[in-house]
């Protein structure tokens, strides 16, 4: 059964729920699980990966590891790697993940499979699936060096708890400063605390058929009825219009995703949108006109006016929320 | 500024994708090809430093024959020269690790202050060859660049890259490589005097053999699959807007469990 090292990224003090997916799934194939954990202050939060698979967990903790910059993290991760000497390493395909995965891929002199969904062991060999195209078609892939280095799509394999507690290890990492020519100035996150579209569990999206930007609030105040898990989202129509930033985009030139429940409004439902969410648990579409190709592909679809419906929705949701 | 832009010819958004017979690869009849969309918005990026800071824009493509098409528009968006790396053979199992390869020798031979690629390939959508680069010409590699700006003496970036929930301002000493984001700038529509014009501009032919590449890729496809079919499902009715929000809510919380 193969080693498995995991990457477990943490943000805003936290280890992110896809640690402990591709945790839980390292466990589930077998063999010994390490976790490598990097960060200022993060050696308190590395226990609580042994409550999901970890039989170790490596610390690297360090001021100059207070920012994520590619070229430290790669060698923390690298080093840690030589250690435990593994045949795989998992990490999560957050916008952290899919920088530096191929980093570190790319350091290890070995092929790297980003954003895969699905996976299998053929032997101590991954087999993994993975979408192309933005999800218009997939891909089962195999890395053929040792080790293999594989992202896994956040939401896409589940989280299961054991009763299970790793031993911490603390770890000196001697970086090689020469390497390290770029430098953080400054880093701004919004205050808010809706997760990432890729990870989030609901999404309320708008598109076309929002017109204008000063509408988005209804699919935020949506969003907040269902909770913390919930964001918003927006078509290529919507972004290029300008009402809403291109970090909300959904599709093939914006994010790809697959929450519980995603839900349409006034997004007519081109090829392109269609792929970034065509994995999505339930789909609900809301939209005047009932020819939209998005109904054919919603479980939900609701003709009418999304300007008198998403209000009545959220007025539904706080009601079933209890708010 | 010299910048080399590395340029990827792949097929439509609006593609419907269909898989060839044997399921190891999709269909290419029929298929429109265009330059990759994070490309164009690296070949602007490139051209708008050329146009404020003087210097030059060099192409570089792996692909087959066609690939020569987006190496064509890219020179009508405004870079000087190409270089095609012309080998159906290599770029067909080409992976990420390869094709980062055959790049990196053409790049070798060229001289640059920032070598600028799309965020991915909406194709593969794996994302890793610029990190590859990086490794094979020893440079840093800032992605999701969503701003960039040089300092006065030319040998420093600021960009600002695309980071969850935010973003991070990065100082970098030049030559970088840098992967271009959405929101890094609107590409320009080529006129049609450019085209004709960009139908001049040199592009060299090179083989990965006279690169001296042989490369074999670390990762396979061992097959495709395409994803089942969403079935259209159920309308809502209602009278009014307030009946058929209940009854979608009551559906999504009794039927599909979702909430």
């Amino acid at each position: 059964m193969p080693d498995i090292l995991v990457y477990a990224e943490v943000q805003k003090g936290e280890i992110k729920k896809g640690a402990f997916e591709i945790a839980s799934k390292a466990k589930a194939l077998g063999g010994q699980v390490s976790a490598c954990i990097i960060g200022k202050g993060v050696e308190g939060l590395a226990g609580e990966l042994g409550k999901y698979g970890a039989d170790k967990i490596y610390v690297v903790d360090g001021p100059e590891f207070e920012n994520y910059l590619t070229e430290p993290y790669v060698q923390a991760l690298a080093h840690v790697a030589g250690l435990v000497n593994p045949s795989i390493i998992f990490l999560s395909a957050s916008a952290q993940g899919k920088d530096l995965t191929p980093a570190l891929a790319a350091r290890l002199k070995v092929g790297a499979l980003s954003d895969c969904v699905e996976l299998s062991l053929e032997g101590d060999k991954v087999i993994a699936k993975r979408p192309m195209f933005a999800g218009k078609a997939y891909a089962t892939v195999e890395a053929l060096g040792s080790p293999q280095v594989i992202s896994i799509r956040p939401n896409s394999l589940g989280v299961e708890e054991i009763a299970g507690a790793g031993a911490v290890e603390k770890v000196d990492v001697n970086l090689d400063t020469s390497k390290i020519k770029a430098v953080v100035k400054s880093v701004e996150v919004r205050e808010s605390e809706e997760p990432d579209q890729t990870e989030a569990e609901i999404i309320v999206s708008g598109g076309r058929g929002m017109e204008g930007a000063e509408n988005f609030r209804l699919l935020e105040e949506l969003a907040r009825a269902f909770g913390p898990t919930a964001t918003v989202g927006a078509s290529r129509a919507a972004v290029d219009a300008g009402w809403i930033d291109h970090g909300y985009q959904i599709g093939q030139t914006g994010k790809t995703v697959s929450p519980n429940l995603y839900i349409a409004a006034g997004i007519s439902g081109a090829i392109q949108h269609l792929a970034g969410m065509n994995t999505s648990k339930v789909i609900v579409a809301i939209n005047k006109d009932p020819e939209a190709p998005i109904f054919s592909k919603a479980d939900y679809g609701v003709v009418g006016d999304l300007f008198e419906i998403l209000p009545k929705l959220t007025e539904e949701i706080k009601k079933i929320k209890g708010q | 500024m010299n910048s080399v832009v590395c340029v990827k010819q792949v097929p439509d958004t609006e593609t419907l994708i269909k898989l060839n017979a044997d399921g190891t690869g999709i269909v290419t009849d029929g298929v429109k090809w265009i330059m990759n969309p994070f490309d164009e918005y690296a070949v602007e990026e490139a051209v708008r430093k050329k146009e404020k800071t003087g210097g030059t824009v060099t192409l570089v493509s792996l692909g087959p024959d066609r690939a020569l098409d987006a190496i064509r528009s890219g020179l009508a968006m405004g870079a000087d020269t190409a270089v095609h790396i012309n080998d159906a053979d290599f770029a067909a199992k080409a992976d990420p690790y390869a094709t980062a390869q055959a790049l990196a020798a053409a790049i070798k031979e060229l001289e640059y202050d920032a070598i600028f690629c799309g965020k991915q390939a909406v194709d593969d959508d794996a994302g890793q060859v610029a990190a590859y680069l990086g490794e094979l010409l020893d440079l840093p590699v800032i992605t999701l660049v969503i701003k960039l700006e040089l300092s006065d003496d030319g040998k420093t970036a600021i960009a600002t890259r695309e980071i969850e929930g935010g973003h991070a301002v990065i100082e970098v000493p030049l030559p970088a490589i840098f992967t271009a984001q959405k929101g890094l700038n609107e590409p320009r529509y080529a006129s049609l005097p450019q085209i004709m014009k960009a139908k001049k501009k040199p592009v060299t032919v090179k083989t990965v053999a006279d690169l001296g590449v042989s490369a074999e890729p670390m990762t396979v496809i061992k097959g495709m699959s395409l994803p089942p079919e969403r079935q259209a499902g159920k309308m809502i009715e209602g009278a009014d807007a307030a009946a058929k929000a209940a009854a979608l809510a009551k559906a999504l919380r009794e039927e599909a469990e979702v909430i």
